[in-house]
């Protein structure tokens, strides 16, 4: 065991970090100063500054409409989020629904073009493959140490992590529905004469659309849970609550924010799954 | 001149296909070059030539390479070898920008399994050729609806395909490959998928709507009756080649080699099978030997209403049924004479299938099959069922791949 020296893994990638931190330094500056100030508008100034009524009445009448004017979400709707209100945990509410929407879009701007990408090519698949699963499996409390050296603490590294564990089901999602397009409707498109562009966007995206979106609504869920991981540095929410909550050791304090989390990751997925499921088309 | 020429086209799957070809060159058969090469040849060398206006059938069993040679006709699998020259452009060696001119004017396609967009209306569907083309939306709907009401589906604009039985869905699929009005209309297996009452249908409709139109139409079909109905002219596939190209006529009057002649001898059984093939050995008992009680007996044991009459030389004289015969055994009699039947149905060994079927469906006992008077054998009506099911085993059912 003695021959080899301990290889200097951890150096070598605590130095790569170093590096790209000091040479993407602008970037990052501008990331974390404007986007963080962007994403600090949108919760504090737009978010909040709906009365918390008129937010919980926009909720309960989409509930209603997107599940087919059934009462069942709607319903949980209003009683989850009046208690979260109750609860007075309605600004941490805010800025963890601030921090999933933002990891999701970032997530799905990048997720679906490198799925569709990866449905084009057999190396692209080959080589993201291991990528995407090492991006799921790594703990992910490991992306906080990047994002943290790159953005500092805040909002901005919660989204930046989550971005990271969030994107790969979009991305496997978008490659699988593309590939899942029968051989025979590839063919008819081709036989019309279809360009490549016109083949994706008239025929593969939205015979895709259904399982894309079943990675879409993943991606929420795995940005959602990365809502309390990300408050260990600093992005305000419920998590936040959590943490607080298991520092002081007060359950109660603890039990109530992680329920909040629960309510808004059930209200989010209804949402996402609803819309997938919404058009009367049979295949 | 001919508005598709095909020469020396061939394709052959796999590793290394170019250099398959040599042996193709020698003359090597299909399975020697899978053994040799690993690589499967799917067509062998076609050459044909089909002229403007005409239906070309292409037809052979599942594998025999026909799925393959129509894609080659439109690129969608690219040719190893050989040329595909539609009016004079040859297809084989075009640039991709070209060829997909080519797909968007002058070739369409039908699908075996319709391939419908299912989350475009048929409507849409019908646009799709005309909107890849971005023709402008006004003109496109309106060339669509005319070709979907020239297929008899003008009120199902917007329905959604699943919603359509397989031959509304196989119409708007033939709506699509019209909208274009291409030059050529490629049909493979297009009417496969579908029941048999509607696949006959959609047959007369096909040709009906031929008359009218006079495209140029490739068909592909493992159905050698379809082939017969639809083509001008048909071409025979075994083993990706060409065995004969010919008229209806000159493929049944002279098929070119043993395996066409088997092939067309399944045409339709009714037509060429005849008493002689389906009869079996008649049960009989004799009119000088045998009383009520000996014909009783026989009957029972071997589960008949009925059994027909001879005597020593085989001479039939008619037929007695259970109920007489257990009737005249109560009362001690001695002689079937009294109590036998002479409205016997009668054909001889040539009489044909067709005439049989109809003899059957309403005679009470199975037919009797005589020469010379002479009983031969009897015909019941499971083995005229059995054997005109058999002919449509022998149709060549089961899809291509």
């Amino acid at each position: 065991m003695g021959v080899i020296p301990k290889v200097p893994a951890a150096e070598w990638i605590s130095s790569a970090t170093e590096w790209i931190t000091d040479t993407f330094g602008f970037l990052f500056d501008f990331i974390k100063n404007d986007f963080g100030d962007f994403i600090e508008i949108f919760a504090e100034d737009w978010l909040m500054s709906i009365p918390t009524w008129l937010f919980i009445l926009v909720v309960v009448v989409t509930a209603f409409f997107i599940t087919g004017k059934k009462f069942g979400l709607a319903a949980f709707s209003l009683v989850g989020l009046w208690f979260i209100s109750n609860q007075e945990l309605w600004e941490e509410l805010m800025n963890t629904f601030t921090l999933v929407i933002f990891a999701s879009i970032i997530s799905v701007i990048i997720g679906v073009p490198f799925g569709i990408w990866m449905s084009k090519s057999r190396i692209v698949e080959t080589i993201l493959t291991p990528i995407l699963d090492f991006m799921q499996t790594m703990p992910a409390f490991v992306y906080l140490i990047p994002a943290v050296a790159f953005f500092s603490i805040g909002m901005v590294p919660g989204v930046f992590a989550s971005v990271i564990f969030a994107t790969p089901p979009t991305v496997r999602f978008t490659n699988l529905g593309i590939r899942q397009v029968s051989k025979e409707l590839i063919e008819a498109s081709d036989a019309f004469g279809t360009t490549g562009r016109q083949k994706l966007l008239k025929v593969q995206l939205p015979m895709a659309k259904k399982t894309i979106m079943a990675g879409i609504n993943q991606t929420v869920m795995l940005a959602l849970s990365m809502v309390v991981i990300a408050s260990m540095i600093g992005a305000k929410g419920l998590g936040q609550t959590v943490i607080t909550g298991l520092q002081r050791a007060e359950v109660g304090t603890g039990f109530v924010a992680g329920l909040g989390i629960v309510i808004l990751a059930i209200i989010i997925d209804r949402f996402t799954q609803n819309l997938n499921t919404h058009k009367g088309e049979n295949a | 001149m001919p508005i598709i020429n095909v020469k020396d086209l061939s394709k052959i799957f796999g590793r290394n296909a170019k250099q398959a070809t040599k042996y193709l060159d020698e003359g090597w058969s299909k399975d020697d070059i899978l053994k040799k090469t690993g690589n499967t040849v799917g067509v062998n060398r076609a050459t044909f030539a089909v002229e403007e206006g005409e239906v070309f059938v292409i037809m052979g069993l599942s594998g025999s390479g026909k799925s393959t040679l129509v894609r080659l006709l439109n690129r969608l699998i690219e040719p190893t070898e050989g040329s595909v020259e539609i009016e004079g452009q040859d297809l084989a060696k075009m640039n991709s920008h070209d060829l997909r001119e080519i797909r968007r004017q002058k070739l369409s396609m039908v699908f075996q399994r319709f391939a419908l967009f299912p989350h475009r209306t048929i409507l849409e569907n019908a646009e799709f050729g005309l909107e890849v083309q971005n023709i402008d939306k006004e003109k496109r709907k309106k060339k669509a609806q005319e070709s979907l009401e020239m297929v008899g589906l003008g009120g199902y604009m917007n329905q959604f395909p699943g919603q359509l039985s397989g031959g509304m869905q196989q119409r708007v699929g033939l709506a699509r490959a019209l909208a274009n009005d291409p030059e050529v209309l490629l049909m493979d297996e297009a009417f496969s998928a579908l029941d048999p009452l509607i696949r006959k249908e959609m047959q007369d409709e096909l040709l009906e709507l031929q008359e009218k139109m006079k495209k140029t139409i490739i068909f592909i079909t493992h159905d050698l009756d379809e082939a017969l109905r639809i083509g001008d002219r048909i071409a025979l596939m075994k083993d990706g080649r060409i065995v004969q190209i010919g008229s209806p006529e000159e493929i049944l009057v002279n098929p070119a080699n043993e395996y066409v002649e088997k092939f067309v001898e399944d045409v339709d059984r009714s037509k060429i099978l005849n008493a002689e093939h389906i009869m079996k050995r008649p049960e009989t008992v004799d009119i000088e030997k045998h009383g009520p009680r000996a014909a009783l007996e026989r009957m029972r044991k071997e589960g008949l209403s009925s059994i027909y009459v001879t005597d020593r030389k085989r001479t039939l004289h008619g037929y007695v049924t259970a109920d007489d015969v257990s009737e005249a055994a109560k009362q001690e009699q001695k002689d079937l004479k009294s109590i036998m039947r002479t409205d016997v149905p009668k054909v001889t060994l040539q009489t044909s299938m067709n005439e049989i079927f109809d003899m059957i469906h309403d005679s009470p006992v199975p037919i009797a099959v005589v020469e010379d008077e002479k009983l031969q054998g009897i015909i019941v009506r499971g083995a005229v069922i059995a054997a005109l099911a058999g002919g449509n085993e022998v149709n060549l059912n089961g899809s291509d791949s």
